[in-house]
């Protein structure tokens, strides 16, 4: 029920596709009556994918008159979370993450290779209209460190050369897997490092070999066996992942928690050495 | 009630207040910002932290229920820390520039910083900068001295209820903003007052006095017949602001745009000496020997039949007892106040008040509004609804062109018919009214100012009797007027006597000559074009349409200019005070009267002031009862009749101009082309 006096927002040309209207009846439904508001996060980002990845003023109005808000509360929004964009962003919208797992491991200079490449500052779009670098706080994939995000996907393990790499791989309109750049398996242990992670694992196995590893272990494995494959995992598996894991190459997806990882990695890594105590030392090598 | 402890003194607080206010019982101040009593609990400023036994950490005083056994310490040295940390907060990002900024004086952040803040500030970085925003006509902002307490954003959301105030962004970044669109509500200059710092001050007295400077004298307003108490402050002769002043039964703590912004009328269009019209039928200036001269040439032999006057909307009880006693030594039963052609009946006190009274609307349950849009006519009454609304259960309902109240409220229809209907009991809304505890009807100028007004005020008597809102503890009939001096006027029946003509009486009688003389006691709003002939006087303070036509000008003064009794529409006596003297030669009205009196005919008993009020209350003893809005006898009232199906239409195009002294004042010019509906919609300065 309308509480209060407020001028109608003025929604321009912005309206719902048929499809998008549809969801969005079935997400207000979701709330009781007279409580549509709640629905107001959940309808900008329809939007905002409808909009071209911002949400324009008459978007923003749109939605307000949608759900019988007074503009300025959903201006509100808007401008108290980030994720919504208040003007128009390059097609493909890179935001860095800079927060500091991915700022030790090098943010820096893919924010620096993103715009210098693109010769843009931060925020600004490209010349062409393709891209927007953003840098953001922590997108919760410090494992895979450093990392951006590019529209909905993640693109994790990256190097200045790789990144100028996707960025001439999206300039050209090539379809880029998302996940880890180096082939790493989810982030599981890879190449140089993997063998020190090796280590670390036996010695964390030694040290916790009475309080019920095997189980835990044997838990992990059958959930990550749940997990679905994806064809990108699939096709993207090296020979790295293979060495370490020697389990199927399609269980571990991008998503799945390191931890996991590790510990199904961990029987198989005991079985090889015999001498865990000499684990300890082994690590101090590989540092 | 919990009991509880502050600063080792035991005090009983009801269930449901805060830590602050029990602390404000116990007679301790705790500093605030974000805090106001009248606005809901926000807890974003941190100023009011005390310390809680048994809590980990201070408590924001303001956020924390009572609870019993509670024990709160105001005065340890981790409180007084916590002030100095918060306050050192507050002024990192505040600009230390007290001397140019117009809250200076009297700002709540500029005090608190003096009796809780650190003597010098440690912060060396850049200071936040925000641009300003624009807020309209009547409010200048400087966002950089925002400090979020967010106060402007919940009372415009919860008191004016206009929702178009909001803090964009977050943290740091938060701005305050209405989308660069002025602030569509004519309670907006209540902002600047709850604002605590100078972030939002009031645009027309920008740079324009220190408040030390300032002369302080507290009055009542007379621009609308609510009688919100005022303070009105001077610079010299100069009413330089006005600002609202307590009073819980009428105004609380806020005032309506128009009472606050209009002053700056006081200054132009005003009449400062007495004019005679000569013999090529210009006004020249004249003494005040001439100009009663003049009348006493014109009335001398005239039969009182062939002599009128009418009362205006500013005027004082003083003033217009002093003119019916005049016209009775003259012998002239045809007084009327109401200019405004309204029927209403003065034989009943109880048929022209607002009798529910204005604290009493708390306790209503429906409300029928006809003809009337109080957000216009008495923009403090419709905010007393709106918080009744705010509080739940409540069902309004309205005969008359839709308006918005801020408030949901059902239409009805349009016009008499409506009303006649709900009258004997049909309609939806009828079962609503039957089914309230406490129903109350309001009746709007819209509704008896017409030629079938007394019909329509006996249908307002029936509607109340039928839905039994007369009772031993309740009476929901209600006239909602307009004009400050209409309930006193009415009080000391300055209406037609026994014979006497009433106003359409008096412009027939003008036209066709029967009335000879019309005296105008700041009676502007009438209309005027059959007084062409008839030789009028008028008295008043502003060169507005009446003093165009008349043939001598008397200069009276203003309502900040005098000291007057008004009588708000609740029937409450209230006294307005002199704050500054009247301009030029003008003088107060009663004074003018009794002087007046010696020339035409019978000298007037009185010689001051204090003997004039003694006459008042012999005329009618209500107005020995200051600042009482006593209950009136049921007794009858209206005329039953045919009513017209015309609809009901209101009386205010412009709220922002409705008086003498609104249309003299330029601000109120301004706000009238930027913030009425038609203008907002059509500028376009929102897109």
């Amino acid at each position: 029920m309308k509480v209060t006096s407020h001028p109608v927002g003025k929604a321009g040309g912005f309206a719902f596709t048929a499809e998008n209207e549809a969801r969005a009846g079935q997400i207000i439904a979701r709330y009781p009556e007279g409580r549509q508001a709640s629905a107001v996060i959940a309808l900008l980002d329809l939007a905002q994918r409808q909009n071209g990845n911002w949400l324009s003023t008459e978007a923003i109005e749109y939605v307000a008159n949608k759900l019988d808000m007074a503009p300025i509360r959903v201006h509100e929004v808007v401008s108290f979370y980030t994720m919504f964009n208040q003007k128009p962003v390059g097609k493909h919208f890179i935001q860095v993450c800079r927060t500091t797992p991915c700022w030790l491991r090098g943010s820096d200079d893919l924010t620096g290779t993103c715009l210098r490449k693109l010769g843009t500052k931060l925020g600004e779009t490209s010349d062409d209209g393709l891209f927007t670098v953003v840098e953001v706080e922590c997108l919760g994939a410090c494992a895979n460190a450093p990392m951006v995000q590019i529209n909905d996907l993640y693109y994790e393990d990256l190097s200045p050369e790789r990144m100028a790499g996707v960025i001439d791989d999206l300039k050209a309109g090539k379809e880029i897997p998302m996940g880890s750049q180096t082939g790493r398996q989810g982030s599981s242990p890879n190449g140089a490092a993997a063998a020190g992670v090796a280590a670390i694992v036996e010695e964390a196995l030694v040290v916790g070999e009475d309080d019920g590893a095997e189980p835990a272990a044997d838990e992990a494995a059958a959930a990550s066996h749940d997990a679905p494959p994806t064809d990108a995992d699939a096709e993207e598996s090296v020979a790295g992942a293979d060495e370490l894991t020697g389990v199927d190459q399609g269980m571990v997806t991008a998503d799945s928690p390191a931890d996991e990882d590790v510990a199904v990695d961990a029987p198989e890594v005991a079985a090889d050495e015999d001498t865990a105590a000499t684990a300890p030392r082994a690590t101090d090598k590989e540092a | 009630m919990p009991k509880l402890t502050i600063d080792g003194r035991e005090i009983e607080a009801a269930s449901g207040l805060t830590v602050i206010q029990a602390c404000e019982l116990a007679g301790i101040e705790i500093p605030r910002f974000c805090y106001h009593e009248r606005l809901s609990v926000a807890g974003n400023c941190r100023m009011c932290l005390v310390e809680m036994e048994r809590s980990p950490k201070l408590i924001a005083s303001c956020a924390m229920p009572v609870a019993d056994g509670m024990v709160i310490r105001t005065d340890t040295p981790a409180v007084q820390k916590a002030r100095k940390g918060v306050m050192e907060f507050l002024l990192i990002n505040h600009p230390l520039d007290c001397p140019i900024c117009d809250q200076g004086g009297e700002c709540d952040l500029q005090d608190q910083a003096m009796a809780y803040g650190f003597d010098r500030g440690r912060y060396e970085e850049n200071k936040r900068a925000v641009a300003d925003k624009y807020m309209g006509p009547l409010i200048q902002t400087i966002m950089t001295r925002c400090i979020h307490c967010t106060r402007c954003v919940r009372f415009s959301t919860e008191v004016a209820g206009v929702e178009e105030m909001g803090a964009l962004g977050r943290g740091e970044h938060v701005e305050i903003t209405t989308l660069e669109k002025a602030v569509g509500s004519e309670l907006s200059g209540n902002l600047v007052d709850v604002c605590p710092v100078g972030a939002l001050t009031s645009k027309p007295y920008a740079f324009s006095a220190r408040s030390w400077e300032l002369r302080n004298t507290d009055s009542v307003d007379v621009l609308d017949a609510v009688g919100s108490n005022i303070r009105v402050d001077c610079r010299g002769r100069e009413v330089m602001r006005v600002l609202p002043r307590l009073h819980e039964d009428v105004n609380e703590e806020w005032i309506a745009d128009k009472t606050r912004y209009a002053c700056d009328g006081l200054r132009r269009q005003r009449l400062d000496r007495p004019y005679v019209r000569n013999a090529e039928g210009r006004l020249v200036a004249a003494t005040w020997g001439e100009a009663f001269k003049a009348i006493a040439g014109r009335l001398g032999g005239l039969s009182g039949e062939k002599i009128a006057a009418v009362a205006g909307d500013l005027c004082d009880a003083e003033s217009m007892l002093a003119l019916k006693d005049l016209m009775g030594t003259l012998g002239s039963p045809n007084l009327e106040c109401r200019q405004d052609g309204a029927k209403l009946d003065p034989g009943t006190r109880a048929g022209y008040l607002f009798n529910t009274g204005i604290a009493g609307i708390k306790q209503a349950d429906a409300v029928l509004l006809v003809g009337t849009n109080p957000r216009w006519e008495a923009a403090m009454i419709n905010a007393r609804l709106r918080r009744r609304f705010l509080a739940g259960g409540l069902e309004v309902g309205l005969i008359g062109p839709a308006v918005d109240l801020t408030y949901p409220v059902e239409s009805l229809g349009a016009g008499p018919e409506t009303l006649k209907q709900l009258a004997d009991g049909k309609g939806a809304f009828a079962k609503k009214l039957k089914s309230a505890e406490r129903p109350m009807v309001v009746l709007g100028s819209g509704a008896l100012a017409r030629p079938d007004g007394a019909a329509v005020l006996a249908l307002g008597r029936k509607l109340a009797d039928t839905f039994g809102m007369v009772r031993d503890d309740w009476n929901g009939f209600n006239v909602l007027h307009r004009a400050a001096a209409r309930v006193g006027a009415l009080d000391l029946g300055f209406v037609p006597g026994e014979g006497g003509r009433d106003l359409v009486g008096i412009l027939e009688g003008a036209a066709s000559g029967a009335v000879e003389a019309v005296y105008l006691l700041g009676a502007d709003e009438l209309d005027l074009s059959p007084l062409d002939k008839a030789f009028v006087i008028y008295q008043g303070h502003h060169g507005d349409a009446a003093a165009h036509l008349a043939d001598v000008i008397l200069p009276g003064a203003a309502y900040t200019e005098k000291n007057g009794t008004y009588v708000n529409t609740e029937g409450r006596v209230q006294l307005g005070r002199l704050a500054a003297f009247p301009p030029g030669e003008a003088r107060e009205d009663w004074t003018i009267l009794r002087a007046l009196s010696e020339v035409v005919g019978e000298r007037l008993p009185y010689d001051n002031l204090g003997q004039l009020r003694q006459r008042l209350i012999g005329v009618n003893p209500v107005f020995a009862a200051v600042d009482q809005a006593e209950r009136a006898p049921w007794e009858p009232f209206g005329q039953e009749g045919p009513v017209d199906p015309a609809p009901f239409e209101l009386p205010i195009d412009d709220y922002y101009r409705t008086d003498p002294v609104s249309r003299a004042s330029e601000t109120m010019a301004r706000c009238s082309a930027e913030l009425l509906p038609a203008a907002r919609e059509a500028t376009g300065t929102d897109g």
